[in-house]
């Protein structure tokens, strides 16, 4: 569980994305559903994204930089703030979330527009977060525990030499959120998770206008 | 200079009987899938009235096309910061309810109901949820309903008139519309392809086609973000909410491709459709759409080049722009009416995305009452043999009604047209009647800035066009795209002259 399936994971949802991305790009984002019901989107979707966002930017720079950070909340009065801040965010991506679901359940055109695979992700997004908050309130620190013992055993995946015995004795709650990260990893190039990897940064400084030319011409005045 | 061409179109107003046959075969062709029942590629409004989806002028309401900050052009929808925040809830954009929600009926229980004292009816049902639905409004919802106080009432175009010409309008023996069908205006400078943010490496998933200049959304790139949807001020690219992605008028390019005009031309009764290659400066574009409202019509005017100019066909060619395409461009029914003739204007170029389909205004009926049970025209018998010409400020469809449709608030442009609109008619039916002593025909024509060659050339291109005039599609080489990949021969063996994938056997 925690040395093949986080490979398997990661391979299949790089593969397929890959598969899809050359062979089946028309298919290559999520449908958006504001068209069918827009004012409980902005309730769900913008505390959703702009929460997990911050959450999973805090995750990865601990992983990266799991030394300075070491140092870093060495001193308590910055871990508490920021395990305020973070208990705080991932409230607020739950409460989006919850939001999302209940919009999914009660709005008929959303229900009705509305796959297997959508409902999959919002229970796994939802045991995800509602783990990672759960393992927050009752696990407190894991700012400083998660650097000794999920980071090592993260980092070792990705020396390819995964190393268990760092995360198996860990509580439940933490177990699950760990392999179900890896759940919604698989999930992504099959779902409307696949949006994350359409990221438009280049439009912050592309030329307004876009033309296209079957041959451009050679010589321009 | 950098010239290029581009596929532009006139509609005759006057001329369009509002029968929808154009609609009709758009939605056939394109557009008769699941999600895209809302999709009128090319749909008729009735003017005054509030459109489709309802309220698009309303820019307060959508926030489309462009502003003027200073020097500045920027997207009324928002910068490009914004786009990105805003991109997890885009907050301008139209739901189904501003269209409508698609529905069919029941037609099954017609026949499978149990047998009753009733006659079974056909419940309407939503396609999006198959439930029964309340319908509240629907395509062409407005349709002939010029007069009426809930939808007419509401078009924002009568913002600009005074109380007097909006009772005017309304008073029941008065009411007068007419038609105004819509496309995608294939712009200069088009809102939607600026507000696009799919593409991580390359920019965009809606472009403009160097070649012919007709505006396409890829839907290969398209990653259904929905700000064209918002950024459209005309709200001609519209969100399909079966796959998620964003589509709009193609120009039936794949007709026109194979020299065949689009559909809605091709189809149309009244015959008001023109089709033909402009030739246009694309350096010039955002000094252009920058100008001051009162400019807007006569900077767009001067932005499309003389294709008989040897300065701009030296220029097209080293462009790239084919001598077929330069010689078609010479023959274009659009240059005349829209740059020769003056009598062409585009549709609320206010938004300044430099729209090229243009309108001929229609020519409506001036003030008249019912005195001693008879019309009695106003001011005929001051004027004598010219009540139309006198009587512009005496339309019942005020002149600033449509100069706030087609020349941003210029009333001075739109008199022109009608000046040189009403002298054709004048002209011609002297011609044929011989009532009209010389000296007055000459002050005619000269009021309209107009010569006797001028309105014949007017008068054929708009009563007795062949469809070979009507409609000059220019040679758009599509054979040659293909070079760029593979040789020609051999593309034509395989796929035929497509872009579909290649059969492979093993």
């Amino acid at each position: 569980m925690f040395v093949v399936f986080p490979y398997v994971a990661v391979v299949l949802a790089i593969a397929v994305l890959i598969y899809r991305y050359a062979r089946d790009r028309v298919a290559f984002s999520s449908q958006s559903s504001q068209f069918l019901e827009s004012p409980l989107l902005f309730w769900g979707s913008v505390p959703w994204h702009y929460g997990i966002l911050l959450i999973l930017l805090v995750h990865i720079t601990v992983l990266v930089f799991s030394g300075a950070w070491k140092i870093w909340v060495a001193v308590p009065a910055r871990l508490y703030t920021f395990e305020i801040i973070g208990m705080v965010l991932a409230a607020l991506s739950l409460v989006g979330l919850i939001i999302l679901v209940i919009r999914r359940l009660s709005r008929a055109r959303v229900f009705a527009t509305s796959t297997v695979w959508d409902w999959l992700v919002l229970v796994a997004l939802l045991v995800q977060v509602g783990s990672g908050l759960l393992v927050a309130i009752l696990n407190r620190w894991g700012l400083e525990w998660s650097l000794n013992t999920v980071v090592p055993w993260l980092l070792s995946i990705v020396r390819l030499n995964p190393q268990p015995e760092d995360i198996i004795y860990l509580p439940l709650l933490v177990k699950l959120h760990a392999v179900n990260a890896f759940v919604l990893i698989a999930l992504l190039p099959f779902t409307r998770l696949m949006h994350i990897v359409n990221l438009p940064i280049s439009y912050l400084w592309r030329p307004y206008q876009v033309v296209v030319w079957n041959r451009r011409p050679r010589v321009r005045s | 200079m950098d010239i290029r061409a581009q596929v532009s179109m006139v509609f005759h107003l006057d001329k369009c009987v509002g029968c929808h046959t154009c609609s009709v075969a758009c939605k056939n062709i394109w557009t008769d899938r699941r999600g895209t029942e809302h999709m009128w590629w090319n749909n008729v409004e009735t003017k005054p009235g509030t459109g489709f989806p309802t309220l698009w002028e309303d820019q307060e309401k959508y926030k489309g096309g462009w502003v003027k900050k200073g020097k500045k052009l920027t997207l009324r929808l928002q910068g490009r910061v914004r786009t990105l925040t805003n991109i997890f809830h885009n907050p301008n954009l139209p739901t189904v309810d501003e269209y409508f929600e698609p529905w069919t009926y029941r037609y099954d229980d017609l026949f499978n109901s149990p047998e009753g004292h009733d006659q079974p009816t056909a419940r309407p049902v939503s396609q999006v949820t198959n439930r029964p639905v309340d319908i509240v409004s629907g395509p062409n919802w407005d349709d002939d309903l010029g007069g009426s106080a809930i939808y007419a009432r509401n078009d924002p175009n009568l913002k600009s008139l005074t109380d007097e010409e909006r009772a005017q309008l309304r008073k029941l023996e008065r009411i007068a519309f007419f038609y105004v069908p819509r496309i995608c205006n294939h712009c200069l400078n088009p809102a939607c392809v600026a507000a696009c943010p799919a593409g991580v490496a390359q920019p965009g998933a809606i472009y403009k086609r160097g070649e012919d200049g007709i505006v396409l959304i890829n839907p290969e790139k398209c990653r259904g973000w929905r700000m064209c949807v918002s950024a459209c001020p005309y709200k001609k690219s519209y969100y399909n909410w079966a796959t998620g992605k964003s589509e709009k008028c193609i120009l039936c390019y794949p007709r026109l491709e194979s020299g065949h005009a689009p559909a809605c031309f091709h189809v149309c009764v009244g015959r008001i459709r023109y089709l033909g290659i402009l030739l246009y400066d694309a350096s010039r574009i955002k000094e252009t759409a920058s100008v001051d409202d009162a400019e807007l019509v006569e900077a767009h005017r001067a932005i499309i080049q003389d294709p008989n100019d040897p300065e701009v066909i030296k220029a097209a060619k080293a462009n790239g722009v084919s001598d077929n395409m330069i010689s078609t461009a010479q023959r274009s029914p659009i240059y005349k009416f829209v740059k020769e003739w003056r009598l062409a204007l585009p549709l609320t170029p206010q938004f300044r995305t430099l729209p090229m389909l243009f309108y001929v205004p229609p020519l409506l009926p001036v003030l008249a009452a019912v005195k001693d049970g008879h019309y009695d025209i106003a001011g005929v018998a001051d004027e004598e043999l010219r009540p139309l010409l006198g009587s512009l400020d005496k339309l019942r469809v005020p002149l600033r009604y449509m100069a706030s449709l087609f020349a941003a608030g210029n009333v001075g442009i739109v008199e022109q047209v009608y000046r040189k609109l009403i002298a054709v008619r004048i002209f011609m039916r002297a011609q044929r009647v011989k009532d009209m002593p010389d000296a007055e025909m000459q002050q005619i024509l000269a009021q309209a800035n107009t010569t006797p060659e001028e309105v014949r050339a007017i008068h054929h291109l708009t009563a007795k066009p062949t469809f070979e005039q009507r409609f000059v599609i220019p040679p758009l080489n599509r054979e040659m795209a293909v070079e760029a990949t593979v040789d020609p021969y051999q593309h034509a063996h395989e796929a035929g002259f497509s872009f579909r994938k290649v059969i492979k056997r093993r």
